[in-house]
């Protein structure tokens, strides 16, 4: 069974229908990169996965042991936010109220588990310092600590390099697919850099027009009608697409999706995490090195 | 002076005020935390104004004042909630909109009936001989309430105000945290209001906030130290009030000036020290 799957999914705001026809599934492991331009429905999907806006028409299923309150969260920062006087840690510990029931205070368990987190995303000698007085790059670190406090499983990120300097940006994606690869969580990511989303993630949903253009492997991706149509659009674009004819395709665009996809359809449902994580830590680096190839 | 202040308490209508306001002083300032941070300063202010229109109204039908105001306060507060969360009229804008309204009732209704008496002008700037028992004791249980809820819901409540989505999309209820903080909002105003009156309640909740956050940087400390800057301001205010016969509305909310510019200038010290010790 899926971890997410969507059938026939519609939503509708005032009974006007903004969004129609999805169906996708998301397996445990993969890296979900949601395309879309503005308007095309990306937030309205990511509520319903969520669990925050219901379905006008059709479903999402999670899977056997997933709930829409277990999926970790990186929502856009908020004004509130900017001058907010928290400590880092208060703020990744406030991701793990979702497992705590009705009980009101933390207790050893979850202290650990935010201490673990923040150590993952290297934020440690951050905890004591105030959340307004880091950089933009720190603070989305530490909201990404705060996510992975309310998961074991999936993360749903809203944009996240939103705001982000080049090479923030650069440690943002890697660090992502260091959740994903690494610690075996699956990553859905909302995004409008068409770019880093065919770099990074094994499976592509590509909106538009009020519904579903495109979902499947990042490599089918690439010969798909929606993302040339996306692709034509801006003229920097087309510099991008130029390297892209000299890239070895094959060796960098395709490993990464059929590692993932492979395993997940073919093995049964325990193995399938931990034989997906294993073949993927090969594939980032085999992908990077192809990138530094374009470079040159 | 200290024999004054001994006095002072010999006084049964001091003590009331000592341990209203004290309550009032430690309610408003742990509320004026969330409500300063989610952009909702305002709603205590209008919420006062809506008081003081219940207030008028209660006087004109000789009703007994908290009766009305209650109930009146706990339904704008409601309705401000509705308004700045649906996004048709800005939050800003709803709340000019109907504190202002409900004062020009209170006006016209004040001046229809009994005119501009000393009662009208005790809603307005407040009076610490206005207070019964039954305010004290009704004081204690929204207090201890509001108290009790903090405590058990301190983690969730930051939770909510820090980032509604994100504790939405975790499972917690944040409209029934925004429910319940408009409703205690709303009650820690009614209380306040005989004591500080409707112009100045909104003090209590924003100033505390706003000096504690010029310093303090982790949540917790910020709400303690908010709920320590009120109480001493409040008692500080009360103390001048009785020595110079002052009003006790107005000198409660000058303490509160003066610790904020004592806070303001601590920071600007610390900052400076901190750019000091850098090229080094």
């Amino acid at each position: 069974m899926s971890l997410i799957s969507c059938d026939n999914l519609a939503f509708a705001y005032d009974g006007v229908t903004v969004l129609h026809g999805l169906n996708f599934k998301i397996e445990q492991g993969d890296y979900l990169c949601i395309l879309g331009e503005n308007g095309a429905g990306k937030s309205t999907l990511m509520k319903g996965l969520l669990g925050l806006k219901r379905p006008s028409a059709g479903s999402v299923t999670f899977g056997e042991d997933l709930r829409a309150r277990e999926i970790g969260y990186l929502p856009q920062q908020t004004p509130v936010q900017k001058d907010f006087p928290a400590s880092v840690r208060e703020v990744v510990l406030s991701g793990c109220l979702s497992g705590m029931g009705m009980r009101p205070f933390f207790g050893k368990a979850e202290k650990e588990r935010a201490a673990r987190n923040m150590e993952a995303l290297e934020i440690t000698d951050l905890a004591d310092r105030c959340y307004r007085d880091l950089s933009g790059g720190q603070q989305q670190r530490v909201l990404l600590a705060r996510a992975l406090c309310a998961t074991k499983k999936v993360i749903l990120l809203d944009e996240p390099v939103a705001g982000l300097d080049p090479l923030v940006t650069i440690n943002m994606y890697k660090l992502i697919e260091r959740i994903n690869s690494e610690m075996g969580i699956t990553v859905i990511m909302v995004s409008h850099d068409v770019q880093a989303a065919t770099n990074y993630a094994s499976h592509i949903l590509h909106l538009g027009e009020d519904r579903q253009l495109f979902f499947g492997t990042c490599e089918d991706y690439r010969y798909s009608a929606a993302y040339h149509s996306f692709m034509d659009g801006g003229k920097a674009v087309h510099i991008w697409k130029k390297a892209q004819v000299k890239k070895p395709a094959p060796a960098a665009g395709a490993a990464p999706a059929e590692t993932v996809s492979a395993p997940t359809e073919a093995a049964p449902e325990g193995t399938a995490v931990s034989d997906a994580a294993a073949e993927k830590k090969e594939s980032p680096a085999a992908q990077e090195k192809a990138e530094k190839e374009v470079r040159k | 002076m200290f024999q004054l202040i001994l006095e002072m308490f010999t006084y049964p209508f001091m003590v009331r005020a000592l341990c209203m306001g004290v309550l009032v002083a430690l309610c408003s300032a742990l509320l004026g935390v969330t409500l300063v941070l989610k952009r909702y300063s305002m709603i205590g202010d209008g919420l006062s104004h809506v008081g003081f229109g219940a207030l008028a109204i209660a006087t004109a039908m000789n009703a007994a004042p908290l009766a009305v105001a209650i109930p009146v306060v706990i339904a704008a507060s409601f309705l401000l909630l509705r308004l700045s969360e649906s996004g048709k009229i800005k939050g800003d804008a709803a709340i000019a909109l109907i504190s202002t309204g409900s004062l020009a009732v209170g006006v016209m209704v004040v001046s229809m009936t009994t005119g501009m008496n000393t009662d009208v002008y005790n809603y307005l700037f407040g009076s610490i001989l206005s207070m019964s028992e039954g305010d004290v004791v009704l004081t204690g249980a929204v207090s201890a309430v509001i108290l009790a809820l903090f405590v058990f819901f301190y983690n969730r409540i930051f939770a909510v105000t820090f980032d509604e989505t994100f504790a939405r999309a975790t499972g917690l209820n944040a409209r029934l945290y925004n429910m319940v903080i408009a409703v205690l909002t709303a009650l820690i105003i009614v209380v306040g209001m005989r004591m500080m009156g409707s112009l100045l309640i909104s003090s209590l909740v924003v100033f505390p906030a706003v000096t504690s956050m010029r310093t303090c940087i982790t949540f917790r400390s910020v709400m303690i130290c908010s709920a320590i800057v009120s109480t001493v301001c409040l008692v500080t205010g009360l103390v001048i009030s009785y020595l110079y016969a002052a009003p006790t509305g107005a000198s409660i909310v000058l303490c509160n000036i003066a610790a904020f510019f004592l806070f303001t200038a601590l920071q600007k010290l610390r900052e400076s020290l901190q750019s000091r010790e850098k090229p080094l």
